[in-house]
């Protein structure tokens, strides 16, 4: 396969991999001069000065490139890695007592993590971020479908196992909200790229307060708006079969139609929350106490019953606060 | 002895991603000096000091700071030699662009930061493009698709390099970067040993003091623009 990539025509190479144009551009070739020649052609034409320049020779300019191609591709293909379950054995707490049970998180599973502030929510979220292996302070392990993830997989591969969404995250780009969700999918070496930005644009304007348009720059959007296309995003077009979320219940989103639409995209997601309703909305929450898990409590019946009475006080509180956001007066 | 080159425009990150993988290694009683080449100044070595960690500060000022570098780099190791450290770091801030400290088979380490824009790994050339390790920082404040989408240019640019995400605040990710750190190959002598990118040539009369502008006041080597081409 290696030899017949260096002896296509690049013509042929940018028509079947197009962000093959990426190589070149960050070389500065001008591909649409080349589309006849082979790449080895294109290295013997090459003068010394452009490898000098570029401190490589004409082969391992040549094994650059196979590279660069190889592991384009295995982006394309890379959805391998499905994630069914992820178990965290215990640790110590602050007072290095040993912690009370292991977790067991499966696909399509949200567990909420409650207590108080300072408890160790965010220390837990940081501990599965990484997969600790009682390399962290709580000594506590992280197992990927049962089994002791390798060192490239904690750290190498950082953002294609685990997503995260915390409060103190902002779009820095600077692009409109289409050109952002293109630029995302293109990274993601998608197919369907515009339907994808599309529906990404729908769904956050689904989640959000008030609507924006997908040509306003996202560094523009309001904090419940960007918050609503952060969330969106991740869960249709991060790779990542794990999603962390930080106490998003103050941004102003729809949280019941968030959680689900985590959950519709098989995601094992763990959500730290001071919210009943998000709370009791997760299949399980691990309580923390005192920097360590102190117990794993199953949402009981009861409380999937609460959970209406909370859906209507929330809905309730949001008429309010749009009447007030236009302006009206509260009458009762 | 290990020698580490580690490089990064400035603010990126790296005296945080040093200290914090220096600690890791500290905690298996191995003894680490610190070399921070710089232009103008640097506070640096007060972080260095309130951590414990050997350092020397070595400013460019009006010399090329990575030609400087190049001219130190050897009586560094020595220095390091001297007070039998197991681990030498050099940190540079690699300010046009086009400069790369790193040296053939010594551990090259790249820190760039997710605030400095999807187009950055394209701009950095050889730093990035040749370094063995490329540490992603600041990934906590920016969103997950800005992060894949950064992760995703740099390897465009590097198909090669380890990317490591890093946490400068909690440390997290200093400890495969010690890992990293510890699997280099240990260091003799740089006696002969070959920069893997060549410095930017300049040899004309603004390197030496010259500061009228003007066509006549050029000599040496020079580029020029040619503004008339569409």
């Amino acid at each position: 396969m290696i030899h017949t990539l260096l002896q296509l025509p690049i013509g042929t190479l940018l028509e079947r991999y197009p962000w093959v144009e990426d190589f070149f551009s960050a070389h500065e070739i001008e591909s649409a001069q080349w589309r006849e020649s082979s790449f080895r052609e294109l290295c013997q034409s090459l003068d010394d000065a452009f490898f000098l320049d570029i401190a490589s020779s004409p082969g391992q300019f040549s094994d650059d490139f196979t590279l660069f191609i190889q592991e384009m591709i295995s982006l394309e293909e890379g959805d391998a890695n499905t994630i069914h379950s992820m178990r965290i054995l215990p640790g110590l707490n602050k007072c290095q007592e040993p912690e009370a049970q292991e977790v067991l998180l499966k696909q399509g599973q949200v567990t909420a993590i409650v207590g108080p502030t300072g408890s160790g929510k965010s220390r837990l979220l940081e501990d599965i971020e990484c997969l600790a292996q009682a390399d962290t302070l709580t000594k506590r392990k992280i197992l990927v479908n049962d089994a002791v993830p390798s060192d490239d997989t904690r750290f190498s591969n950082s953002g294609r196992l685990i997503a995260q969404l915390s409060q103190n995250m902002n779009f820095v780009m600077d692009l409109s909200a289409h050109d952002f969700l293109i630029m995302h999918a293109e990274s993601r070496m998608a197919s369907n790229i515009e339907s994808l930005a599309e529906a990404i644009y729908k769904k956050a304007n689904e989640l959000a307060g008030e609507q924006f348009s997908i040509t306003t720059p996202i560094t523009q959007l309001s904090g419940g708006q960007s918050r609503a296309l952060m969330i969106a995003d991740t869960a249709l077009l991060s790779r990542a079969p794990i999603i962390l979320i930080d106490e998003i219940e103050n941004a102003g989103v729809d949280k019941t139609k968030a959680l689900e639409l985590f959950v519709d995209n098989n995601k094992i997601v763990l959500i730290a929350t001071h919210d009943p309703l998000l709370a009791l909305s997760t299949d399980q929450r691990i309580v923390i106490r005192n920097g360590g898990i102190a117990k794993i409590i199953t949402t009981t019946k009861a409380e999937k019953k609460k959970l209406v009475t909370l859906r209507r006080l929330d809905a309730h509180l949001m008429r309010l606060r749009n009447k007030l956001r236009l302006g009206d007066v509260i009458a009762e | 002895m290990r020698l580490i080159t580690v490089s990064g425009p400035p603010s990126s990150g790296k005296t945080s991603v040093i200290v914090k993988t220096l600690e890791e290694l500290r905690k298996e009683n191995l003894t680490c000096g610190v070399v921070k080449f710089d232009c103008l100044s640097t506070q640096d070595q007060l972080i260095y000091h309130d951590k414990k960690i050997p350092v020397k500060i070595g400013l460019s000022g009006s010399l090329c700071p990575d030609h400087f570098y190049v001219s130190n780099v050897e009586a560094a190791v020595k220095w390091a030699q001297d007070n039998a450290f197991d681990y030498l770091i050099t940190e540079s801030a690699g300010l046009c662009n086009r400069c790369s400290p790193h040296i053939k088979k010594v551990l090259a380490v790249c820190v760039i930061d997710n605030l400095s824009g999807v187009n950055t790994p394209k701009k950095i050339g050889p730093m990035l493009k040749s370094a063995d390790i490329v540490v992603i920082t600041k990934g906590d404040i920016v969103s997950q698709a800005e992060r894949e989408v950064f992760a995703f240019r740099v390897r465009q640019v590097n198909p090669r390099g380890k990317i490591i995400q890093f946490n400068g605040v909690t440390g997290q990710g200093s400890f495969y970067l010690k890992k990293a750190f510890s699997e280099a190959d240990p260091l003799v002598s740089l006696e002969g040993a070959t920069l893997r990118f060549t410095m930017p040539g300049a040899l004309c009369s603004y390197c030496l003091g010259e500061r009228i502008i003007g066509y006549d006041r050029q000599i040496g080597v020079s580029k020029l623009m040619d503004f008339n081409e569409s």
